[in-house]
């Protein structure tokens, strides 16, 4: 394991690319050790903001050093990650967690589902799928409306589906509509979304015998497995405080879904 | 120039700590920071068995400050005393266990456990907000703290600080009780019980309504209760709360602190500890301060 750091990084790029959703290029030595599905903690300039906020890691440039975050503006800090502009110099916390299991998905059939702004973890994931260049991967991504994101740069690497809530773009529906609609049953799922949807891919994977691995969310402080924040309730007991409690955020973000109860 | 501080009668390299359930037991911090730099590292509350704390959401940030409620999440004394203390044992720092529980009966079974471990003083959780039972209902009224106290001292082999709440009307009390029943020193102050309310969802923003609030935004309220407390009793006080630079821990320090605890700055910062003990060495060399016991309550 790579040891954490919390180090400087100078933004490259900012832009919008939905309604509340943004897209930085971080220039940053964490990239060379970052892998799909891991998040790194953006600390506010705000010093009366104290904590990093966790977020996900889209892509990653290893040649260039940069993590690409594609983030929600969710309060008062990420509205500030928003108005930052190139050249800006800016603190990060990294590399935090673990990824999705890609080496041992390669020769597999895999399905991607996103859900909103579980979109983005996903597209690294789906690089590093598709650069194995044995695995079938089909991105099934979910949104409200057409007021869609990445959908293009998913396309590159896979075969792509597409459920909006309002049917303005794709199937009407969610991502297991979408799913379903494909007739595609993979033999191994990766999810990220609003936890509503999670709680549907494990019962749907459980149901089907699915190999399915989800990323969780919740409120942390650390970020790196001290302060105990953010848990999630285990079927087995967990190997730190031995309750059945694994802490998201070195444990996780990403579980087999038949691990968590959700 | 030295910066030791004696605290009844363990020796410390120098007066930084980390503050219980910012630090775990160093392991994840261990990656950031070398511990044989630090005073001693006080771990995350124990109890006589395992706890599974609170439901989620357990934190939530405030303007300069953080509100948790784990609610003492551990693993229980006896996997702690095979995991945990072997871990520390590895380094050159003391160690200070942080004892929780429920009733007299669970403090005294933990505290018994550590009798023949190589730990180095006993530091007894009578404050934390987040748990229904046991915990604040001792720290929060002087005789019950007199009594637990006298009780815990009974059953300790190393010697024994009492942990106050800030939560109180007045803090010299709780203090004055901890000394009167023998305890070997006082720390000050945990958290103070808060409460955030997200008015979007309408909801709490913890799980457990209130919780317990640390970081800077509480500074000048624990310096105060530090000076308070060095006013009215004679045993040594680990002052917290808030600390984020080597120029909060002094203030603690010249308000009568011996040593010094960094808390919630952990996870904001995971390099402050050392920071801090190094601005406290270049602070020394500045003003020429040969002894860092010269500072210990130098503010009258």
């Amino acid at each position: 394991m790579p040891q954490k750091k919390k180090i400087t990084a100078v933004v490259r790029s900012q832009a919008k690319l939905a309604e509340g959703i943004h897209d930085m290029w971080l220039v940053t030595e964490l990239a060379r050790e970052a892998k799909p599905g891991q998040f790194v903690g953006v600390y506010p300039l705000d010093q009366s903001k104290l904590l990093p906020r966790p977020i996900s890691i889209c892509e990653v440039n290893k040649e260039k050093t940069a993590l690409r975050l594609v983030y929600r503006v969710a309060g008062e800090g990420t509205a500030e990650f928003s108005c930052w502009q190139p050249g800006q110099v800016v603190k990060v916390l990294g590399v935090l967690g673990n990824g999705y299991p890609v080496e041992e998905a390669q020769g597999k059939c895999v399905a991607l589902l996103g859900g909103g702004i579980g979109v983005p973890p996903l597209l690294e994931t789906a690089k590093a799928l598709a650069c194995g260049n044995l695995s079938q991967v089909h991105t099934f991504l979910g949104y409200r409306n057409a007021d869609a994101f990445l959908e293009e740069d998913f396309a590159r690497y896979s075969t792509l589906h597409i459920a909006t809530e309002d049917g303005s773009m794709g199937t009407k529906g969610n991502v297991l509509d979408a799913l379903r609609e494909s007739g595609l049953y993979p033999d191994v799922i990766m999810a990220c979304g609003p936890m509503p949807m999670l709680r549907a891919v494990k019962q749907y994977a459980e149901w089907e015998g699915i190999e399915a691995y989800i990323s969780l969310e919740e409120r942390m402080a650390c970020g790196v497995g001290a302060c105990l924040g953010c848990v999630v309730k285990t079927k087995e007991v967990d190997p730190h405080s031995h309750v059945h409690n694994a802490r998201i955020c070195t444990d996780g973000p990403v579980f087999n879904a038949k691990e968590v109860k959700i | 120039m030295n910066t030791s501080v004696t605290i009844a009668g363990v020796t410390f390299q120098n007066p930084v700590m980390t503050a219980s359930g910012t630090f775990g037991s160093g392991m994840e911090y261990g990656e950031f920071v070398n511990l044989n730099r630090l005073g001693a590292v006080v771990t995350k509350g124990v109890a006589n068995v395992p706890w599974p704390g609170n439901p989620t959401p357990r934190v939530a940030e405030t303007y300069g400050g953080m509100l948790n409620a784990i609610g003492l999440q551990n693993p229980g004394i006896d996997v702690f005393i095979e995991r945990d203390i072997p871990f520390l044992k590895q380094y050159d720092t003391k160690i200070i266990v942080n004892v929780c529980g429920k009733t007299v009966e669970d403090y005294c079974e933990v505290v018994d456990k550590l009798a023949d471990q190589p730990v180095d003083m006993l530091e007894i959780n009578v404050s934390c907000p987040n748990v229904k039972e046991g915990a604040i209902a001792f720290g929060q009224k002087a005789d019950a703290l007199f009594d637990i106290t006298q009780e815990i001292k009974k059953h300790a082999a190393q010697p024994v600080i009492m942990k106050l709440s800030p939560n109180v009307t007045d803090i010299t009390e709780m203090a004055k009780a901890a000394e009167a029943a023998g305890a070997d020193a006082i720390s000050l102050i945990n958290t103070i019980t808060g409460m955030k309310i997200d008015v979007h969802r309408r909801q709490f923003a913890l799980a457990n309504k209130t919780g317990g609030l640390s970081g800077p935004a509480i500074k000048p309220v624990a310096v105060r209760m530090v000076y308070q407390a060095a006013q009215a009793v004679n045993i040594p006080i680990i002052g917290m709360g808030g600390i984020a630079t080597a120029e909060d821990a002094l203030e603690f320090i010249l308000a009568g602190a011996t040593a010094v605890s960094v808390g919630a700055m952990n996870f904001v910062n995971p390099y402050t500890t050392v920071e801090v003990v190094d601005g406290i060495e270049e602070y020394m060399r500045r003003y020429q301060v040969e002894d860092i016991c010269e500072l210990i309550g130098a503010v009258k």
